[in-house]
């Protein structure tokens, strides 16, 4: 299959004033196929998130390029959705036109936009909350509303910042599932960044490792257990050994990460 | 009493008015026992009489009128060229940086300070009054406005490009009404600031307005006369402000959630 996104050579250098410069993510290289679903790990300060910001176009790299369809990506747009784990939904907007956001900004027919507004919502399972404000909702509603702006774009990759990050772990393990099945139904194309192993493991059809700072990929693994995939799958030994493996690998790096800091203070 | 424990609504009226009756009672006694001598405070009692002669019969509501139409008339004038300038301001960086310093400085100007001057460019009428109130509030005003607007929560900024806003809708749907119920705040408090430059205003080269009437009455020593207008001055205060919290209530319903 082709690819949508390619990463080539991304690297992000932070200058600091009157200190040696930090090296956030080295040259980093980056392939997602149509339909892929990449996860990817690693421990917090490795750039993963830095890497995701740039493809989105919130931040600039300093060296290299990313291509979304052949084409070089200079600048946030419509075509690369956001989730972000902080809640970002607009507190003046009811959740309907929250979800509406986007699709005014292109400028389509008030008729149309509550039409994909609200079968977005019926989605991601909040029929009857389409004139609730974000404040009335709870966290787990608030990022399903979240889920259904980005979506209703239509864009061609959805990246996710930790969007289930500030979540309990009950409502975590049902975002994770009607993600999933969204994903299944809709043929979309995510790039999930998160800590969470078990979360990477059972969401990614390819589960990336990145290394501690200065982070790069320093693992790539497919996940060969098939879609749709149900919760009960967590207990499986297949899960337990992939998870197994990650989490050796991520582990290497969190301490990796600590023994950096330890010797730089 | 629990700190930030909530009062029932009930409650908070009652408490509310058991200080303004507390506080006439207090100044009941002090007069009416033969405390305080006339000549410094008048008594309530007289204080109403000679409030109900001024309105009745010394034509006083067009004075009120004059007043109240000058504060709205600078506050207005004021609003609309520090709204747009505000969000300007707060919205982008240099357009900050040029006027920030200026208006940092300009606003300690004391409005009441201009008036000799103002009587010199623009007379006694009502150019003057405007002018007062105009310089008192605006330079507040499109601070205040620079600030609320510059506060955006960066996410939502993000957000919002990540959706695909230009930059100009950013400013249209996100900045301004993001700020908005913040602003709706800030003019109301700066009304009230405005109020307190007119009277000012007035005490100087003015031929009517309440202000004028408190100088008229300081010249008889009508202590019960200037209670009277300053008491007055507190009401319309009072009762514009409600108005303006009702209307911010009624104009930004998300904003008082969750609080």
């Amino acid at each position: 299959m082709a690819n949508i996104l390619s990463v080539r050579g991304i690297s992000r250098t932070f200058e600091v004033a009157g200190r040696a410069p930090t090296v956030a993510l080295q040259a980093t290289d980056l392939d997602v196929a149509e339909n892929d679903f990449i996860t990817i790990l690693g421990p917090s300060g490795c750039g993963k998130s830095t890497l995701l910001r740039i493809v989105a176009g919130l931040d600039k790299q300093s060296s290299g390029e990313v291509l979304l369809d052949g084409k070089r990506i200079d600048g946030p747009g419509a075509d690369r959705g956001m989730v972000f784990q902080s809640y970002t939904l607009f507190p003046w907007l009811t959740v309907r036109d929250n979800v509406c956001f986007g699709l005014r900004e292109r400028g389509l027919p008030r008729q149309q936009q509550l039409e994909i507004a609200d079968a977005f919502l019926h989605k991601v399972g909040l029929r009857g909350f389409e004139s609730h404000y974000p404040k009335q909702l709870s966290g787990g509603m608030q990022q399903r509303t979240a889920l259904a702006r980005a979506l209703a774009n239509n864009p061609r990759i959805l990246l996710m910042d930790e969007p289930f990050g500030a979540l309990d772990h009950q409502t975590r393990e049902l975002m994770q599932e009607l993600l999933l099945g969204i994903w299944e139904s809709e043929k979309k194309t995510v790039l999930f960044v998160t800590h969470d192993i078990d979360e990477a493991v059972f969401m990614g059809s390819r589960v990336m490792v990145m290394s501690a700072r200065p982070g790069r990929i320093k693992l790539d693994r497919a996940v060969p257990i098939p879609h749709p995939r149900h919760y009960s799958l967590k207990t499986t030994p297949v899960f337990a050994e992939l998870k197994a493996e990650l989490t050796e690998q991520v582990r290497a790096e969190v301490i990796a990460s600590q023994n950096a800091t330890t010797t730089a203070s | 009493m629990k700190p930030l424990t909530p009062v029932a609504p009930a409650t908070r009226v009652t408490l509310g008015i058991a200080f303004f009756v507390l506080f006439v009672a207090v100044w009941a006694i002090a007069t009416l026992g033969g405390f305080v001598p006339k000549t410094f405070l008048a008594d309530p009692i007289t204080m109403v009489k000679s409030g109900y002669t001024l309105i009745a019969e010394m034509g006083f509501l067009k004075d009120i009128g004059m007043t109240v139409w000058r504060v709205l008339g600078g506050f207005i004038i004021a609003a609309l060229i520090a709204l747009p300038l505000g969000v300007l301001m707060g919205a982008y960086k240099p357009i900050e940086a040029f006027f920030e310093p200026f208006v940092s400085f300009a606003r300690y100007l004391p409005a009441s300070a201009f008036i000799p001057l103002l009587i010199l460019w623009a007379g006694i009428g009502e150019a003057q009054k405007l002018s007062v109130i105009f310089i008192g509030s605006f330079f507040q005003l499109v601070l205040m406005i620079a600030v609320a607007v510059g506060n955006t929560r960066r996410d939502l900024v993000e957000a919002a490009y990540t959706l695909g806003a230009s930059d100009s809708s950013l400013v249209k749907r996100v900045l301004i009404p993001g700020a908005a119920p913040e602003i709706a705040e800030i003019l109301r408090m700066v009304l009230g600031w405005a109020w307190t430059y007119v009277i000012v205003a007035e005490l100087i080269g003015a031929s009517s307005g309440i202000g004028h009437m408190i100088t008229d009455s300081q010249a008889l020593l009508a202590t019960d006369q200037i209670i009277f207008g300053i008491i007055v001055i507190g009401l319309i205060g009072l009762v514009s402000d409600l108005l303006f919290k009702r209307v911010n209530r009624q104009l930004f319903p998300w904003a008082a959630l969750g609080k």
